[in-house]
């Protein structure tokens, strides 16, 4: 790690006014740090300053009633995971949280955290490696090793988002509350992350000094059902090859709403509006989720290492949809 | 240092020696935090940005002094930091193996949770209690995880056996029941490269049933 120095925040006014000072990369936060000081040692960043956020008050609440969920960006990824109310009522949540990492990284690690993770591509995480991400020419999975990358929404820059909570959150309508110098502004999670199209270097629309508080999510409708099935390469924990997060809206075997939202699989949280068309209104029963399955990935290119994600995924979708209707 | 490089010269342990044969690697990870002695130490105040601060750690029980660069992890100060007063804090039943936080041979307990002491900083680590594998027994009363250990032969090499048993004593401390299951998932931030699951399950069982 290079030296920097280090503020304990005060106030979010302070943080956003600190950000303000520099582009990306000066001043950077810290939370759990589980990700940034990976990054840190690899010296991907180099920051001169690191804010401490967790001496900032009251952001690391859960607050549960009958409209829904309140999770200040300081919660751990332990707390959610094992939160009773998460788990009785927002499944696909809790079983997103206890499959992050490993206990060690889930007592420290922070919903913002993961949240605004940096992707986990070896390319990117290699320090002599200058690739299109970091502001070079070539995102080198496209010729090079891609068993780990993205069979949607690549071009140009073939990451996936590592995050598992973010798939979840979405498929269960969360929005974020972003703080900058400018005030607090509200946006649904899901255009919260962005595809390297529209921007290459970021995996979100945050500006440098803005800043992630809360998540909030909507209290699921009654008979809901949700799941998150993950795909890893071994038993122990490890990043998703591939994910699926659920949310079925079920009268008996009739679904009445889905969301299905992929993880592993693309640089941005994947919403299948394919696969949500393929269920909603219909009786799941075998060939209705294998169609769902299906149409989730018919949208898919893969590169040279990775065609199993596309079987991988189809499979996890259509088990999804089989879940909600047994 | 000095103190260090005397007790090497006078006590010649396979720990020792082995200590010494790091001296290199381990001297350029403590310079940083005896040179900033000749630089203004600032403490770190709310507001104020430092690069180095003179914090208050509770390891075991004991109130350390250390100064330290802010970039300096918790697993560093534990192994290589030197109090104010002058003497090595030589906690080295955390390892430093990964660096990454993904081996587990770093685990210790932050207000009796685990975590990897090499992803964390030293400064993050100001006010609460932690706990190395060190500060597990009684005097010469094991914690029984590690009685639970040593009973099923829970180890071979042994590296990684310090950052089991804080993860296991922190799963207890957490559910003091746990299913087999349970004991998966529990340690499942832990690695053992001689493959020595089963008896490390088997023990955890056991010291289960102490708790």
């Amino acid at each position: 790690m290079e030296k920097f120095s280090y503020v304990n925040a005060t106030s979010l006014e302070q943080v956003t006014s600190l950000l303000s000072e520099s582009g990306w990369g000066e001043v950077m936060l810290i939370a759990g740090g589980t990700d940034l000081l990976a990054e840190l040692k690899e010296y991907i960043e180099t920051p001169k300053t690191l804010v401490n956020l967790k001496t900032l008050p009251g952001m690391d609440g859960i607050e549960a009633d009958a409209s829904g969920l309140k999770i200040g960006a300081l919660a751990t990824v332990a707390d959610i995971a094992m939160h009773p109310t998460i788990q009785h009522h927002y499944t696909v949540l809790s079983q997103a949280a206890g499959s992050v990492a490993t206990p060690q990284i889930r007592n420290v690690g922070t919903l913002g955290g993961n949240l605004c993770q940096r992707p986990r591509c070896w390319y990117y995480r290699d320090e002599t490696t200058n690739c299109l991400k970091k502001g070079g020419d070539i995102c080198y999975a496209v010729d090079g090793l891609s068993k780990y990358h993205a069979i949607l929404g690549g071009d140009p820059v073939y990451i996936v988002h590592p995050s598992d909570l973010a798939p979840a959150l979405i498929a269960l309508g969360a929005s974020v509350e972003i703080v900058g110098p400018e005030g607090v502004k509200n946006m649904s999670l899901e255009e919260f992350f962005t595809l390297p199209a529209a921007n290459p270097f970021r995996e979100n629309v945050l500006e440098p000094n803005e800043i992630v508080v809360e998540v909030s999510v909507p209290a699921p409708k009654p008979n809901t059902k949700s799941f998150y099935l993950k795909a890893q390469e071994k038993g122990a924990p490890d990043f998703a090859l591939s994910s699926v997060a659920g949310v079925f809206e079920m009268d008996g075997k009739t679904c009445k709403t889905a969301s299905i939202v992929l993880g592993g699989v693309a640089p941005a949280p994947w919403r299948s509006k394919e696969a949500e068309a393929a269920v909603t209104g219909k009786m799941i029963d075998e060939s209705v989720s294998q169609q769902a399955g299906a149409d989730a990935v018919k949208d898919a290119q893969p590169l040279n290492d990775n065609a199993y994600k596309v079987t991988l995924t189809q499979n996890l979708v259509s088990r999804a949809a089989m879940m909600a209707a047994s | 240092m000095p103190d260090k490089e005397k007790k090497q010269g006078t006590n010649i342990s396979r720990r020792n020696f082995l200590k010494g044969v790091g001296t290199g690697t381990v001297a350029a990870t403590v310079a940083p935090s005896v040179l900033i002695g000749s630089e203004k130490a600032a403490d770190a105040q709310a507001g104020d940005a430092v690069a180095n601060a003179t914090i208050q750690l509770n390891i075991n029980g004991k109130s350390y002094q250390i100064e330290v660069e802010a970039r300096t992890t918790l697993l560093t100060v534990l192994r290589d930091g030197i109090d104010t007063s002058g003497s090595n804090i030589d906690l080295t039943g955390a390892k430093l193996i990964c660096d990454r936080g993904e081996c587990g041979g770093c685990t210790v307990m932050v207000d009796g949770k685990s975590v990897y002491a090499c992803m964390m900083l030293a400064i993050d680590a100001q006010g609460k209690q932690i706990t190395t594998v060190e500060g597990l027994a009684d005097g010469d009363d094991l914690h029984p995880v590690q009685e639970a250990f040593v009973q099923h032969d829970a180890l071979m090499c042994g590296f990684c056996t310090p950052g089991f048993i804080v993860s296991s004593a922190a799963l207890l401390n957490e559910n003091s029941k746990p299913t087999v299951e349970e004991i998966k998932v529990g340690l499942s931030g832990n690695t053992c490269r001689c493959g020595t699951y089963p008896f490390i399950f088997d023990a955890v069982k056991t010291a289960s049933r102490k708790s």
